[in-house]
């Protein structure tokens, strides 16, 4: 028998329990970085709501809490949709390029029925609630003020489709939940499955 | 006499036995009784201790504080009021550690301009300052989870904003955001979550991270005013000739440092906790509420100046990436400064004028931070960001032809 060290069996073994332990510890890691994510009773949580629309008179918007956020159900009139097209020019994406909508929403109007607004309240630069400003050319927003969205944190401005302009912070349009008509009166947000 | 003679021969025994048994002789001397610090140090060296004092501190209130608090959605503002109303002292306790969280930055960032004008990053202290960086950053992530947990407005949303910058990250952005939240928005589970790991997991890194800092210091040796390597001139007995012990030397001088810090700290703990809205934010006063974001959002002081920066960009990845860079620059200062002088004494121009700019700067954008950006602030804030990267990119190159001035074998001394 050798009394001399076989150095290369010992690092081919160092190698070898190093890698092994690793790899060990990377499995080991994933149930602690896995409770991280939303557990099964915030997922429940965040499951669909209801909201029924059949108070809703043009020009007015409520409010409906789906998972800790406001979605705003705006009924928009003639007036409020003709000013669409005119702001065009002032938006940074007016055609709805980016995925902030589902397919059914992208168009003009960004809705399902071109009158009924259904987009999450929350300004997509860092997470404000935008307040609504549907007058039309007030003093601190300008004479071209078609009535839009306002975020009080940073300035972002929206018009009454949840279209960014150009030249403010938020990168993003409002984003248009998943959600579908159930009836006229009643819209389920946070599921598009089924019928349209 | 004879019993006092039998006593203080028994401590010696005592002693005797223990340090057979643990080095606890060695280490007092090697890092007080033996440590040799300059002679010449200002008042720009009490901030290190003046730290270490306040992270003591709030530990102490911190621990006190979980005994009353209830880190649940449902409970944790009520709970909050009732530590600062029902619990016997609680508003002492509470107002310390609210001041504490203030009073550390303060005395952390002097800390940092005291490296800044003395060049204490430089070789060999570069580790130095990394530990001290990452205390800095991991110091951030504390206070910003703290400042959840009283679940006030400006808890909820400045929690909401931040997080939200990771959104900005693209293909996984989303994900990360739900991930850190634990919930689709800011939730009792990301409170939760915030309570542990700013009472438990970040306060253990902190701590480990201060005694890395500390072994580093002592095994490199403090720098002192004038730059000069007071290893470089031993006397026969090898302690360097411009040194003094630690204890009982700065540890008494020290002291009447801290009773000064302490008047301060006091003051505003018992005549202004809230500081006018700067230590404790208005909006805060009030319950969390998903459902409305409060006209203005601004941070607490302390994290303001890189508020700014993120802000002055009108785009959200970009805006996210400058304010990551301009602390990430910190960190490579010891390889951006070139010149071969320490102390700023001995610098040129070149170097004074950019540090204050710089520092004039961080002052401005930590101004604009707190407030609404209008477009005159907004253009401010871009300035106030040039500059803030300007003295850092300019730096390699400025400080290599800046003219210095002779730097003295031995540390000036006025008695």
């Amino acid at each position: 028998m050798s009394e001399g060290v076989d150095k290369s069996r010992r690092h081919f073994l160092t190698v070898a329990t190093t890698v092994t332990g690793v790899v060990g510890a990377g499995f080991a890691a994933v149930p602690f970085l896995s409770s991280w994510k939303p557990s099964a009773r915030a997922q429940a949580l965040g499951a669909p709501v209801e909201a029924d629309i059949s108070k809703l008179q043009p020009g007015e918007m409520i409010r409906v809490g789906w998972r800790g956020q406001p979605v705003w159900i705006l009924h928009r009139t003639e007036a409020m949709l003709k000013t669409l097209p005119e702001v065009g020019s002032f938006l940074r994406d007016p055609e709805s390029e980016q995925p902030q909508q589902p397919a059914y929403a992208t168009n003009e109007s960004r809705s399902r029925k071109p009158e009924i607004l259904v987009v999450i309240g929350i300004c997509t630069h860092l997470g404000c609630v935008p307040a609504e400003r549907f007058e039309l050319a007030p003093a601190d927003l300008g004479p071209d003020w078609q009535g839009g969205f306002y975020c009080p944190c940073h300035g972002s401005k929206f018009d009454l489709a949840g279209r960014v302009y150009k030249g403010v912070p938020a990168p993003l349009n409002l984003s248009v939940p998943r959600h579908r008509f159930l009836s006229d009166s009643l819209i389920l947000i946070g599921d598009d499955m089924g019928v349209a | 006499m004879s019993t006092s003679h039998n006593e203080q021969g028994a401590a010696k025994r005592l002693l005797a036995w223990v340090d057979a048994r643990f080095p606890l002789t060695k280490m007092i001397n090697e890092h007080a009784a033996e440590y040799y610090a300059p002679k010449n140090f200002n008042f720009w060296y009490l901030f290190g201790v003046l730290s270490l004092v306040v992270l003591v501190i709030q530990l102490l209130t911190g621990i006190f504080l979980t005994m009353n608090y209830k880190p649940a959605a449902a409970d944790a503002f009520a709970s909050v009021e009732y530590i600062m109303r029902d619990v016997q002292w609680g508003w002492l306790i509470r107002y310390i550690h609210s001041t504490g969280a203030s009073a550390f930055f303060i005395v952390v960032y002097l800390h940092m301009f005291r490296g800044l004008l003395y060049g204490s990053f430089k070789p060999p202290r570069e580790l130095l300052w990394i530990f001290g960086m990452l205390i800095y950053v991991v110091l951030m992530g504390e206070a910003f989870m703290g400042y959840l947990l009283p679940w006030g407005q400006m808890s909820y949303w400045g929690a909401q904003v931040i997080t939200s910058l990771f959104g900005a990250i693209p293909v996984v952005g989303d994900g990360l955001v739900e991930w850190i939240r634990g919930d689709f928005f800011i939730s009792d589970i990301t409170l939760n979550r915030f309570f542990a790991l700013h009472v438990i997991a970040l306060p253990l890194v902190l701590i480990f991270l201060v005694v890395a800092h500390i072994l580093a210091l002592h095994e490199v040796g403090s720098n002192n005013p004038d730059g000069v390597e007071i290893k470089n001139t031993k006397g026969p007995d090898g302690i360097p000739l411009d040194g003094i012990a630690f204890h009982p030397y700065y540890s008494v001088k020290d002291t009447v440092g801290l009773a000064v810090f302490l008047m301060a700290f006091c003051a505003v703990v018992f005549f202004a906790p809230d500081m006018g809205g700067y230590f404790l934010e208005h909006a805060n006063f009030e319950p969390a509420n998903a459902m409305k974001t409060p006209l203005h959002i601004a941070p607490v002081w302390y994290f303001t100046p890189f508020y700014a920066i993120l802000r002055a960009v009108p785009d959200k990845l970009g805006g996210v990436i400058l304010m990551g860079a301009a602390i990430i620059v910190l960190f490579l200062l010891p390889w951006l400064d070139r010149s071969p002088v320490r102390s700023i004494r001995y610098r040129g121009w070149l170097y004074k004028l950019p540090l204050g700019l710089f520092a004039a700067a961080f002052v401005m954008l930590g101004y604009l931070g707190m407030q609404p950006p209008t477009p005159t602030y907004t253009y401010l804030a871009r300035l106030g960001t040039v500059i803030y990267f300007g003295f850092f990119l300019l730096l390699p190159w400025l400080s290599r032809v800046d003219k210095t001035k002779p730097v003295p074998e031995r540390v000036t001394y006025h008695a």
